[in-house]
């Protein structure tokens, strides 16, 4: 495989220098062969994605009009809904379901022409770090095949890491975009919450969760944002044309931003690990050298956001999730005894532990008593961070700071301690409570040749700046381009 | 068994199914009596992924009726999520408002026995959907219906003003003629429109000191009558309990009976009032609304006069009888009909004759509106112009009315080919009494004999005149000049 960028494959689809069929059945072939190691993907699609690619072939030789995504192979994390195969969540509760309809981005993806290879492998429901919370499948990072990928969108970020697909779509609720990206050594993206239709994903946290693009390179993940922004009337969260016009993110993105501002909080880097903190740091020096400049600030409840996060997130999981009975699709336990046990045995059988784990949380922070004390309190929490974001970001065009405080742990080595696992995602979960959008793109390896992520934030809406900022750095360093060498 | 001296306290929950074509957060039509599950989408069958979207009409039917019902709107009103498990219930939560409902503090106005008014305050009224149906006819097994799920109810809550099952008909009377007459539901009790849940107790007075009998939420009402004959029921039983047991209101101890229409009491359903913790909160999947002024004017301009208001005019203004007046109004239609023909310049009593008498009858009999008959206005009060001036007699009026439904022809052409005219002019009618007087000696002497049976043969000569002309001789004409003749 020439491990060209989506951007770079689509051009030469579209020119005919390659046809669509033949880079799906490069993907396939790779698939073939890397995916019993890595284990990215919950289902493929082999026959139904080599037909999309004859037929994008047949319209481009005909010399139609083509979409964005011409004949380029992509992924989609399995919480998203889709018409073919299942949308299992990676839960045993989903193992057989078929949805009746496919999610907005979906159908973005579809309307652009893309060819969708598989769906990947996530923690349950989206719930984790390492997606060793898979009820189905174990995904292996492809830097290190002893390493989780991160997660929850692990399946996603290894696929687009080991070469078995071009591009991917993730979920980030808490950093399920940026820290597996950061530990596979990929581009992600999280927008704009609203930025982005909702509809047909697979709700864990409603208030957090927003779907974004998983990539090579920074090209690529704007020219993915083009073709899934936008509002759609079936998500009542999604922001309308006119608050947030959704731009063409590859018009200006060449630009460098001039006079850029940076904004860094030293003392939450400290947090990291050496290696993290030193590759954060080289970054910051490239940017100065093109002209930035740093500017401290400061972020008072950013040591709360975990805690609220966890009330959040857990209180609107222990709802979303309740229709997970047994009674109308999905798992159902043989032999109830009575309908009460269709509920009680159908969940205790069909969800994992970590997912039980947050519902228990979520239901507590609800009930009657505590509502005031824990999911009232979270949300004043969650305000106080959105205004430090606001405040900072008077004074800086966006802020850097680590992905990850470590790159890719072992498998099993944290799975025992769920408060241990909480914590990888420090340095993401603040901007799913502000809102904003976050992007984690490769800077450097440790020295174990584990990537290292740098996470870029900025104000809401402000993708179009944000992905000038990253491609800045992209176009003058090469971490991007490097790829794992898995057994071929 | 002493009499005791006792306050009857009753507070209804009426849930109102608002008439908008389609279901609260989808695009589903709403039916009646529809194949099971054959109204239905992902959103409404709470299938995973799924988001709600607000109806707006829904909610400016809420307003509307929350206007009529004297309430305050809200000026932020939000979605909250009600939690908890059962079949008919997709999602296991209710989209519902807890704390910050869509009107407040109204009251409705009802007309009592005695003719005087009563004013019953309204707590709240708030938007929620419906769920759907179970189904237990299939032997071994439930099934589930959810044409019903996602139903926009609005569900209103007054203070426990009523102190007899009598005003508790009348309000829900009263409701529903001015929903209908809002056009905000079709308010058909026995297609579950209009859902009352009365909670009754009473306050009695023994030896100086009070004793408040536990409340008793009363369901499965399906008509005004099992509405009226429950609270009735109910009166008596927790008299009777009370005189047993003494048992009187304490925390918890609220219980649940269901009526049994067919035995005509009540049974218990639930013994305590189970601690239900909902565990609301707002829908993450929703945006707060937030009525500004010019949407409020907007649905202020379609209030109209409500149906207890038109009723207490036609009394004072019109000069009719109660019972007509209420007949009149009881309808929008009926009432807007009577008044355009009276507006037409018509002799507002025999308009109303004409319509209580003639067209409620004929309009039930085909199944419509008086309105709706086909009939203008206009021409009906040229019909009543025509009773009142001689022209045709009462009973002809309902011949003409007849045909008019059927024919475009006006009420006096009618008469006329129907030779229905009455003869009004004394000269003809002179020269026919002096025929009918010559040919009945007899009875004039009779007449002139006094006594008896001069009151019978005035009625036979009178009988006569009809006679001869086809009984379209003025009456009060024709005895004037036959009086006359018989006193020479």
């Amino acid at each position: 495989m020439d491990f060209l960028s989506a951007k770079q494959l689509r051009d030469r689809i579209k020119n005919r220098q390659v046809s669509s069929v033949e880079a799906t059945k490069a993907v396939f072939e790779r698939i073939a062969k890397i995916e019993p190691i890595v284990g990215a993907f919950i289902s493929t699609f082999e026959e139904q994605a080599i037909q999309k690619a004859a037929d994008v072939d047949k319209r481009i030789a005909a010399g139609q009009k083509m979409g964005q995504l011409a004949g380029v192979p992509v992924a989609v994390k399995d919480n998203m809904c889709t018409t073919f195969g299942t949308t299992t969540c990676a839960s045993k509760i989903l193992a057989n379901f078929h949805a009746p309809y496919n999610a907005t981005v979906v159908e973005k993806l579809l309307a652009a022409d893309a060819v969708i290879v598989g769906k990947t492998n996530l923690d349950e429901f989206a719930m984790g770090s390492s997606t060793e919370n898979s009820g189905l499948k174990r995904t292996v990072n492809p830097w290190d095949t002893t390493r989780v990928p991160g997660g929850s969108s692990g399946g996603s970020t290894a696929a687009v890491a080991a070469g078995l697909c071009y591009a991917a779509l993730g979920s980030d609720t808490g950093g399920s975009i940026r820290q597996p990206a950061s530990l596979c050594g990929v581009v992600g993206l999280k927008p704009t919450y609203g930025r982005v239709s909702r509809y047909g994903l697979v709700a864990y946290g409603s208030s957090l969760d927003q779907i974004g693009p998983i990539t090579q390179t920074v090209e690529d993940c704007a020219l993915m944002l083009s073709v899934i922004a936008g509002h759609d009337p079936a998500d009542s969260t999604s922001v309308d044309e006119k608050t947030a016009p959704v731009a063409d993110f590859l018009a200006q993105l060449d630009e460098p931003v001039k006079g850029l501002k940076i904004g860094i909080a030293p003392t939450l880097n400290a947090g990291a690990d050496e290696q993290v903190r030193k590759s954060i740091d080289e970054a910051l020096k490239i940017y100065k050298n093109s002209g930035a400049s740093l500017i401290e600030i400061d972020m008072p409840h950013f040591d709360y956001a975990i805690a609220a996060y966890y009330m959040v997130a857990t209180a609107e999981a222990s709802s979303n999730l309740a229709r997970y009975d047994g009674v109308h699709y999905g798992y159902r336990t043989p032999n109830p005894g009575d309908y009460i046990e269709v509920y009680t045995k159908s969940r205790a059988e069909g969800f994992g532990e970590e997912v039980k784990r947050r519902i228990m949380l979520g239901t507590y922070a609800l009930s009657s008593g505590y509502y005031d004390a824990y999911y009232l309190k979270a949300l004043k929490v969650r305000n106080l961070i959105r205004g430090d974001f606001v405040k900072a970001f008077d004074k800086c065009d966006c802020i850097m700071m680590p992905v990850s405080p470590t790159t890719a742990f072992k498998i099993g080595e944290k799975t025992d301690d769920p408060l241990k696992m909480y914590l990888s995602d420090i340095y993401t979960i603040a901007a799913n409570l502000a809102g904003i959008p976050g992007i984690s793109i490769p800077c450097g390896f440790d020295d174990k040749n584990l990537p290292i992520g740098l996470q870029i934030l900025s104000p809401a809406f402000g993708e179009e700046k944000l992905l000038r900022i990253a491609n800045m750095y992209e176009k003058q360093t090469t971490w991007h381009k490097k790829r794992p060498t898995l057994n071929e | 068994m002493s009499k005791l001296d006792y306050k009857v306290l009753v507070g209804l929950e009426i849930h109102v199914q608002l008439y908008t074509r389609t279901k609260m957060f989808c695009g589903c039509a709403l039916g009646f009596a529809e194949e099971p599950n054959s109204r239905v989408c992902p959103v409404c069958l709470g299938m995973p992924g799924s988001l709600p979207v607000m109806n707006k009409q829904a909610v400016e039917y809420s307003i509307l009726a929350g206007l009529a019902l004297n309430c305050q709107i809200a000026g932020f009103t939000k979605w909250d999520r009600k939690s908890y498990y059962y079949p008919d219930l997709p999602k296991n939560y209710q989209i519902s408002q807890y704390d910050l409902p869509l009107a407040l503090n109204g009251n409705i106005e009802i007309s009592l026995a005695d003719g005087s008014l009563k004013k019953i305050r309204i707590r709240r009224a708030h938007l929620e959907e419906d769920a759907g149906k179970n189904l237990h006819t299939a032997g071994n097994f439930s099934q589930v219906d959810l044409n019903r799920a996602g139903t926009p109810l609005l569900e209103i809550v007054t203070e426990p003003d009523m102190e007899s099952a009598a005003e508790v008909r009348a309000l829900a009377e009263e409701l529903q003629r001015i929903v209908r007459y809002l056009g905000v539901s079709e308010a058909d009790m026995q297609k579950g429109h209009m859902r009352f849940e009365p909670n009754v107790n009473l306050i009695i007075t023994r030896a100086g000191q009070q004793f408040k009998t536990p409340i008793v939420e009363v369901k499965n009402l399906n008509s005004f009558r099992a509405l009226e004959n429950s609270i009735n029921y109910e009166i008596e039983r927790q008299l009777e309990r009370f005189l047993e047991t003494g048992e009187t209101m304490e925390m918890g101890n609220k219980s649940t009976r269901g009526w049994d229409d067919a035995k005509e009491v009540t049974v218990l359903q639930r013994e305590k009032e189970e601690a239900h913790d909902y565990r609301y909160f707002p829908d993450p999947d929703l945006v707060p609304v937030q009525p500004d002024e010019k949407w409020l004017i907007a649905i202020k301009n379609q209030l109209c006069e409500l149906p207890l208001k038109r009723c207490l005019r036609y009394i004072k203004e019109y000069g009719l009888s109660d019972y007509d007046a209420g007949v009149l109004t009881e309808t929008r239609a009926t009432a807007d009909f009577f008044e355009e023909a009276v507006k037409c310049n018509g002799d507002a009593k025999r308009i109303c004759n004409l319509i209580t008498q003639t067209g409620l009858k004929i309009a039930n009999e085909k199944g419509c509106k008086v309105s709706e008959l086909g009939i203008p206005p206009l021409q009906l009060a040229v019909l009543a112009q025509m009773v009142k001036e001689g022209l045709i007699s009462a009973t002809a009026s309902v011949t003409v009315f007849e045909k008019m439904t059927q024919s475009k022809s006006t009420p006096q052409q009618i008469a006329e080919s129907l030779n229905l005219l009455q003869k009004s002019d004394a000269g003809e009618l002179e020269g026919i009494i002096d025929e009918v007087l010559k040919n009945n000696q007899q009875a004039v002497e009779d007449f002139k004999s006094g006594g008896k049976k001069s009151g019978k043969a005035r009625g036979f000569l009178l009988g006569q005149v009809m006679q001869k002309t086809k009984g379209t001789a003025n009456p009060k004409v024709a005895g004037e000049i036959l009086d006359r003749k018989l006193s020479q």
